[in-house]
């Protein structure tokens, strides 16, 4: 394998690695409406996700930044035809990410309600302008000799992308829910299982629908590899959900976690060896060969990624060890006691210090 | 309007004020670190609601900062997409980099760090906050390994058929003199910005107490009984005690990292006037070679050379800024566009001259009065003095906390102001000129669009942050909860800092 494929290979799986950890990520932020009826049950919600999720949103920046150095004609133009829809990625992903961080700081119930719609809205649009977005990339898009756009918004707008989006958003909700259910107990985790069992009936028809018309899109080079690939990702789908029937939360997170990165390993096997098909003459396409970075860049590259990466998988899958307890949602009585003891607490604090 | 006049105005916007939150972060990260190194060490409980206080105050910076980083990743390839393709063989190596070597570290240790409190053993949370203090220092090193190459290209070659730069040295990237030299001037400055913010914290916590003391004891005279009499809240006493501490420790680590932030900035300069002579001539607004070449202080007039109808100057002090020598040859605007012009064809290369004379002078004029702030401030609370409540140094005592950290901070941003504009027309010095890097597919209103929509979000979140920021600090020291039972069934993260 030359050293451009590696780095195909490589960047595939530093979007599985974005897709299957902020996926759940995304998926929690959009129960909050669902689970998390109360303050107090959304910030259990949120309390599944809160101290991992910056460190899951960081593979998106590796993933731009990998691409920025291994393909960087590959980053230029799928950067620039994106323009709108990364930018309400963005808008997203910001305000998310401060309404993850902000609404504990204050007891004040409007403050929390208004940083929850951003994390709502703020993962909802993620989740589903990445689809879009890959769902046209995979389609290919009117792309010049200069290897720019020239489409407008409406050309991303097509009904396969918009479909890709839809999975994308119901496959997040599903792996969120199914992710819920496997990190809280009692109540919380029934309303997410009854969550993971129709958001998971939707991804299943349009995740099949996407598959199939994928199957057909023209242009694909390794049409056998696409089908398997295809067919495992609808298998672990299935599987993932049968679990979940079965209330084996684990496996069931491992099926969906499956799907993610089986979705993502399709897509990048009906790209290989293009990056971004040209819709106005093939030969303007973006591959592999063209767009990637010297020989000499990509063994740097190469080098860092083999030690760093098992280096990140390592202390972050520390972190999920150091996180693994269910989260409880504590009665309500307790919850009361907690309160009155949090103000009983400061004097005998003080006098403790004074002393 | 046009897309590359509107994509400039929206990554300047971006990235100055991504820049108000990433010098704060790496300042206050080391700082927090510190502190808590301190209470593991003592076990004194005061180091431990120190650490809590300023922990929070830097999650909420943090946030902005990592939120605003993200754009400006994107932001390469949104608006530059020709730049990117012309320097991602080298300039994406830097960037995948900070990726992978920083900003995980940062953020999965700064998760472990917030919410690991009661679950893991003391030195390790303690050495959490340490990775994360050290992954700041890392992304830094990295995005201005990226900038130096566009200062001070080094280490390329030109691949004419492919039309860009190509790596064939990577070690001379990371080694660029600009980079070598920036990199102290810059951390330096970072820690210029958090410690200021700690003093500042203090600071306004001492005179809160003073006013507050001042006001009972007036009471009790009033009540007519003694002001001796008077025995300050147990919880404020520690409050005091607790902030001269925070005090003391944030006004050294100021003068330390501003006295190292002049020294590396010397070195800055001379790098730069060997690698970038026209912006040596645009930060003096010098249009004929001087030799020796004097400094400015302050000009009225126009800065075109033209007409100057007042000025303070201090003889030989560029030929020193440039050369470590009174005698130097600084070679001026002129004689350096006739040799561009030369070299690169004709054009306009020099880049535009008030901007970069104003910003290099602010920018040093702002550090030079935080570093004096910092001295100040140590004399008047000397020997267990307490800040002034009346009189001119009430005033100063009273507002001077709320400017203090807003000096380096500006100063911060009027050096990159500076840095940037004088490589201007240059996106990387003598290979690609700005206007040839924007991004050939954006039409102007996609680009307003974003600058509308980006500047808006940026602004509201000024707002919110500045406010709980300040709602942070007037709340004080934390209270220390009680240990927690140990392996309880996980209730829902307390947000424990």
């Amino acid at each position: 394998m030359d050293l451009a494929t590696v780095w195909f290979v490589i960047e595939a799986v530093l979007w599985i690695g974005y897709f299957v950890l902020e996926g759940f990520d995304f998926g929690v932020g959009l129960s909050l409406p669902l689970i998390g009826r109360r303050d107090r049950e959304r910030h259990a919600v949120l309390s599944t996700i809160l101290p991992v999720w910056d460190g899951n949103e960081v593979w998106v920046i590796v993933a731009g930044g990998a691409m920025f150095a291994a393909f960087p004609g590959w980053y230029a133009t799928i950067f620039s035809t994106f323009y709108l829809p990364l930018l309400a990625i963005l808008f997203g992903l910001i305000i998310r990410a401060v309404g993850l961080e902000y609404r504990e700081h204050r007891e004040d119930a409007a403050w929390r309600r208004r940083w929850d719609w951003c994390i709502i809205a703020g993962s909802f649009l993620p989740a589903l302008l990445w689809g879009v977005a890959f769902g046209n990339i995979v389609r290919g898009l009117p792309i010049n000799a200069g290897h720019n756009f020239t489409g407008s918004l409406l050309d991303l707008l097509n009904p396969f992308a918009l479909l890709a989006g839809l999975v994308t958003l119901t496959l997040f909700l599903t792996h969120g829910s199914v992710f819920l259910a496997l990190r809280t107990t009692g109540e919380l985790r029934l309303r997410a299982k009854r969550q993971a069992s129709v958001a998971g009936a939707i991804t299943v028809v349009l995740g099949v629908g996407f598959l199939v018309w994928l199957n057909r899109l023209p242009g694909i080079e390794n049409r056998g590899a696409v089908l398997v690939c295809s067919i495992v990702t609808a298998a672990a789908l299935v599987f993932g959900l049968g679990m979940h029937l079965a209330n084996r939360d684990g496996w069931s997170f491992a099926g969906t976690a499956v799907t993610v990165g089986g979705v993502v390993i399709t897509l990048f096997t009906a790209l290989y060896p293009r990056l971004m098909p040209s819709t106005s003459n093939p030969a303007w396409s973006l591959t592999i060969q063209n767009s990637s970075a010297t020989h000499y860049t990509l063994t740097i590259m190469t080098w860092s990624a083999a030690v760093l990466v098992p280096l990140v998988l390592a202390y972050q899958a520390w972190t999920y060890w150091t996180f693994r307890k269910r989260i409880t949602l504590p009665p309500v009585d307790a919850d009361a006691a907690d309160a009155v003891r949090a103000k009983a607490q400061p004097s005998s604090v003080r006098s403790a210090i004074a002393k | 309007m046009d897309t590359l006049l509107l994509s400039r105005l929206q990554f300047g916007i971006t990235i100055v004020y991504h820049f108000f939150f990433v010098p704060v972060s790496i300042g206050l990260a080391g700082l927090v670190a510190g502190l808590q190194t301190a209470w593991v060490r003592t076990g004194h409980p005061r180091y431990l609601r120190l650490t809590r206080f300023y922990g929070k105050l830097f999650l909420i910076n943090f946030t902005i900062g990592v939120v605003t980083g993200i754009v400006q990743e994107f932001q390469f390839g949104m608006n530059w997409s020709e730049f990117s393709r012309f320097v991602g063989d080298i300039f994406g190596a830097p960037l995948a980099l900070e990726g992978l070597l920083a900003f995980f570290m940062e953020s999965t240790f700064l998760g472990l760090w917030i919410f690991g409190w009661d679950k893991l053993p003391k030195k390790i949370h303690l050495a959490c906050i340490w990775l994360v203090a050290i992954g700041t220092v890392l992304s830094a090193f990295w995005i201005l390994a990226a900038n130096s190459f566009m200062q001070h290209p080094v280490g390329y070659t030109i691949n004419t058929e492919l039309g860009r730069a190509e790596l064939i040295d990577f070690g001379a990237v990371v080694t660029n003199p600009v980079l070598l030299a920036t990199m102290p001037h810059q951390i330096s400055a970072c820690y210029m910005v958090g410690a200021s913010v700690v003093t500042a914290a203090a600071a306004w916590h001492l005179v809160r107490v003073a006013r507050k003391d001042r006001a009972a004891q007036s009471a009790l005279v009033a009540a007519s009984g003694d002001a001796a009499d008077y025995v300050r809240d147990a919880e404020d006493d520690e409050s005091r005690s607790a902030f001269r501490t925070a005090l003391k420790i944030g006004t050294v680590t100021m003068l330390i990292a501003g006295a190292l932030t002049f020294i590396a900035g010397d070195t800055q300069g001379k790098v730069m006037t060997d690698v970038q002579p026209m912006k040596m001539a645009a930060a003096e607004a010098l249009y004929h070679t001087e030799k020796p070449a004097s400094f400015s202080i302050i000009t009225i007039g126009t800065l075109d050379g033209k007409h100057e109808v007042w000025a303070i100057k201090v003889p030989r002090l560029l030929s020193f800024l440039a050369h470590s020598n009174f005698t130097g040859e600084v070679q001026g605007i002129n004689n350096l566009q006739t040799e561009y012009a030369q070299k690169y064809g004709p054009g306009d290369y020099a880049p535009n001259i008030p901007v970069t004379y104003w910003t290099f002078r602010l920018m040093m004029g702002v550090g030079f009065v935080a570093f004096a702030g910092g001295v100040l401030i140590l004399w008047l609370t000397r020997k267990d003095r307490d800040p002034a409540t009346t009189g001119f140094w009430g005033i100063v005592w009273r507002y001077g906390p709320i400017l203090l950290p807003l000096l380096p901070l500006l100063g911060n941003s009027f050096g990159w102001i500076f840095t940037e504009m004088g490589r201007q027309p240059w996106l990387v010095f003598g290979l690609l000129p700005t206007r040839d890097g924007v991004s050939p597919n954006l039409s102007p209103v996609q680009v307003l669009i974003s600058l509308i929509i980006l500047t808006g979000v940026y602004g509201v979140l000024a707002v919110i942050e500045l406010r709980l920021f300040t709602r942070t600090i007037s709340a004080g020291l934390p209270d220390l909860e009680p240990e927690p039972e140990p392996d309880s069934a996980d209730k829902p993260l307390s947000y424990a800092y």
